[in-house]
């Protein structure tokens, strides 16, 4: 290796580069994907990338088959990853309950675009925000994750990568086609200084072991294929060995579990970023590529006198509900910028009572920014709503 | 032909609740079943090291029984799921159980780009000719003019001969016999698992209780010799008037290529090529 | 560099093929050489040849966030479509550089303006118009110093395949040798 090795080493990155490295930095060696606009970059690095450290790409025949292969090779040991689109996410989303249901780690990657249906490929949008929540028809809660920069972009990849691992589900992280081209530089940490939550093989006897005990530690152990073994893996209701049933106790159980190992993690899991918010009377709630107007925008109303912050989930889902109100509950009013018709701010209403409640309808102003032309929300947009509500 | 005893199926499934089945009675899964039992007994293969894959439907339900790495996937996806399996660990033996409607209507992409990579696959398609688990409606090999439940009039729709597919597509092992045949079931599956590549056993089956009953085919032993009457050797078949032809369907060995690359191996060598030890140093 | 902040955003404009978007990806490299502020972004139609295509670079030695250029300070146009489009976001204190192999008219603007055609250079010094786009991001350079020269053409040459690395440095210097022909001029 090169003698600087301490040195922190700075390069110019994309952001769908900075994806497939983060995630090949947190132990990737299985990758199967299905070319689409704005996410291929991710699977040609991985093409490159995974033969060189013995790990394997496929490129399937479709989205299907690609979600298919990552929970397949998964089962058996593998570290995995799939990137796609709307398009492409949507042919996955039986494939993440699957996932979910068999709570079997992987990491879909939906570089958003342009919607509904084919859309506008290569221009931005955050339209996907509700369907990484509810994309999968059944009950089963969702971890998203949505980075704002390209060294952003490593990190959360590594992060997607660890959470699917410690709590074994199907965990989506977001980009945009903005963020996914978008090149920036960034200082590639001393990989072995990563942390990677690594995958705990159980200890017990093939007899005793349960692939789905009733109350997990986190990370949860998992065997996997080829180990000896020998568990059933199926989407139907299953008990604590895999195998399906239609107990409504043991049906209980499992539901509970899908759904209690997310809720009771929430602050493990959930991640914020607050910008000058402490002083600020206005908020602006924003995520992903619009968050990055937010903050110009913050910058440009400080410098008028306007006492403007801005709040930024990391993690979309679950959705930061404590922290909403914890941090906007006494804001003046809320500004939410999204490039799609209202999702965020959908969810916003909800934990502020707003869609029901007349009384905080009257005293809050949630102030929507809606973009769906396939260009960005700037920041003049969004001083403009400032002087609006201020 | 080694001899495997019915009682020491026992060994390779799972007692501990799965039983009764939920197969019908006069079903051919069953025999599907044992054959591909005897099979992986007769090889002497490890349990350890079998995934067995399924999707969905009444075949895709044998994993559940069946004492290996077992995979109950999602319905047409099995092929899919297990070329995940299989590039991670291709030491494995990675046996997928799928049927008529599974593999070639909902999954009839993944069927073929399985056999066009020729990813070492023992692919087991039990067609019965009729979508069973949901009640009887027609599949891809329903016959012409067949009812079933979604065609009250009589089929209109043209068949599939999944192993022509399977050979168009790139298959490298297929073969074809019935439930009636269990015996040579076997054999064909035994070589199957011992081909390097995508493999195909198509085993022509019986569903009495929903597809036999829409059309009147009598009952399971009448089914039954009805498949010893109908399948039929390619040499025996070729020798019959074309009016003759038209109710057999032919068995045996319909391609066997050990040539063709197998994908694992060939993704294997690309690593190696990549691993060479260079010599070179920075420092 | 001093210390002063500076913030340059500066558009590459014209259609798709032209490498404008290389050109970024090279200018933004150079950026981070010279360890200042740097975001590249683009935009680009479904198709990889034609259609209008811009690439946007972002340099400061102070924080920013929004990523895509609203205000030019340096506007680079290769097609009259994409001049005629973007002109209008030049601000009146940035440069135009215009390649008049393509452009035929430029509407009015305060900003200050250089006609070259950097195309029919390109084809008349290096017998080929495929580093069109270097030779004008070498003259880019030189005339607005949003980078250091040293750490362009290094930036060239590290990002270009070991076939293309000598015809791009002749580029890049034709391009410098231009710029200074201008600024010898005014």
């Amino acid at each position: 290796m090169s003698s600087n090795k301490n040195k922190p080493k700075v390069v110019l990155m994309q952001g769908n580069e900075a994806m497939a490295r983060g995630a090949l930095a947190a132990g990737l060696d299985f990758f199967a994907g299905y070319p689409i606009t704005p996410s291929t970059e991710i699977a040609e690095i991985c093409s490159i990338e995974l033969p060189k450290i013995n790990g394997k790409f496929i490129q399937m025949e479709d989205e299907i088959a690609s979600i298919s292969a990552i929970i397949g090779a998964s089962l058996a040991g593998a570290k995995t990853m799939t990137a796609t689109s709307g398009p492409g996410y949507s042919l996955m989303t039986e494939g993440i309950g699957f996932a979910k249901m068999t709570e079997t780690p992987c990491v879909v990657v939906n570089v958003m675009r342009g919607g509904p249906s084919t859309g506008l490929p290569t221009k931005p949008s955050q339209s996907d925000i509700m369907q990484a929540r509810w994309g999968n028809h059944g009950d089963a809660p969702a971890i998203a994750l949505y980075p704002n920069s390209v060294s952003e972009s490593y990190e959360l990849s590594i992060r997607a990568m660890n959470l699917a691992e410690k709590y074994r589900t199907c965990v989506v992280l977001l980009s945009d086609e903005v963020l996914g081209h978008m090149r920036e530089p960034i200082e590639l940490p001393d990989l072995s200084q990563v942390k990677i939550v690594r995958r705990i093989t159980p200890t017990k006897p093939p007899e005793w072991y349960q692939h789905y005990p009733d109350n997990p530690k986190y990370p949860m152990p998992k065997a996997s294929f080829g180990e000896g073994y020998r568990f059933h893996v199926t989407g139907l209701s299953h008990d604590a060995k895999g195998f399906p049933t239609n107990r409504a106790d043991e049906t209980k159980v499992l539901m509970d579990r899908l759904r209690n190992k997310i809720a009771y993690h929430i602050d493990d899991i959930v991640q914020i970023e607050n910008y000058q918010m402490e002083d600020a009377k206005i908020a602006i709630f924003a995520a992903g590529i619009a968050s990055r107007a937010a903050k110009e925008a913050v910058v440009k109303a400080r410098k008028k006198g306007i006492k403007v912050g801005l709040m930024r989930p990391l993690t979309i889902w679950p959705f930061p509900d404590a922290a909403v109100r914890k941090y906007l509950a006494d804001k003046k009013a809320i500004i939410v910028p999204e490039l799609n018709q209202g999702q965020l701010s959908l969810e916003l209403k909800r934990v502020m009572g707003g869609i029901w409640n007349y009384e905080i309808r009257k005293t809050k102003k949630i102030k929507e920014i809606h973009r769906t032309d396939g260009l960005l929300i700037t920041p003049d947009q969004i001083l403009q709503s400032i002087m609006e509500v201020k | 032909m080694k001899k495997i005893s019915q009682k020491s199926i026992h060994k390779y499934l799972r007692h501990d609740k799965k039983f009764p089945h939920v197969w019908c009675p006069g079903c051919s899964n069953g025999i599907v079943l044992g054959a591909v039992i005897r099979a992986i007994a007769e090889l002497g293969l490890k349990k350890d090291n079998i995934a067995m894959v399924s999707g969905i439907g009444c075949s895709s339900r044998m994993p559940v029984y069946a004492d290996f790495n077992t995979l109950h996937s999602l319905h047409g996806r099995a092929i899919a799921y297990a070329t995940g399996v299989k590039m991670y660990k291709p030491e494995m033996d990675v046996v997928v159980i799928t049927g008529d409607g599974d593999a070639t209507a909902i999954g009839g992409n993944h069927f073929i780009h399985a056999a066009r990579r020729n990813i070492d696959l023992t692919v087991i398609l039990i067609n019965n000719n009729i979508y069973g688990m949901t009640g009887g409606q027609y599949s891809p090999t329903t016959p012409y003019g067949d009812k079933a439940t979604t065609t009250p009039y009589g089929n209109i729709d043209p068949t599939f001969d999944i192993c022509q597919l399977a050979i168009g597509a790139g298959a490298t092992f297929v073969a074809r016999t019935s439930a009636y045949h269990a015996i040579e079931a076997q054999s064909f599956i035994k070589q199957a698992f011992e081909h390097k590549g995508f493999s195909l056993v198509e085993v022509i089956s019986a569903c009495p209780v929903i597809y036999g009953r829409l059309n009147k085919k009598g009952d399971a032993p009448t089914m039954m010799k009805q498949m010893k009457e109908n399948v039929i050797p390619v040499k025996q078949y070729e020798k019959l008037s074309a009016e003759a032809k038209a109710d057999k369907i032919t068995k045996g060995i319909l391609m066997h290529d050990t040539d063709k690359k197998e994908y694992t191996e060939a993704y294997s060598e690309l690593i190696n090529s990549l691993n060479k030890p260079e010599e070179e140093s920075n420092e | 560099m001093s210390n002063k902040v500076f913030k340059k955003e500066i558009r590459l404009s014209g259609s798709g093929g032209q490498g404008l978007i290389t050109a970024g990806i090279i200018l933004a490299r150079a950026a981070v050489l010279d360890k200042v502020r740097v975001t590249q972004t683009q935009s680009y139609g479904p198709e990889s040849r034609g259609g209008a295509s811009r690439a946007d670079v972002i340099i400061s030695n102070d924080e920013f966030y929004y990523p895509e250029a609203v205000n030019f300070d340096v506007l680079l146009s290769l097609t009259q479509e994409a001049c005629d489009k973007y002109l209008v976001n030049l601000k009146d204190s940035g440069i135009l550089i215009a390649d008049t192999t393509n452009i035929k008219n430029i509407v009015h603007t305060d900003a200050k303006v250089y006609k070259l055609k950097f195309t029919e250079i390109a084809m008349d010094k290096l017998g080929t118009t495929l580093p069109t786009n270097i030779l004008t991001l070498a003259f880019l350079v030189k005339i607005t110093g949003v980078v250091s020269e040293n750490s362009l053409k290094i930036a060239v040459r590290d990002s270009m395949k070991p076939q293309f690395i000598d015809l791009n440095s002749k580029a890049v210097k034709i391009g410098f040798k231009l710029a200074s022909d201008e600024m010898n001029k005014q």
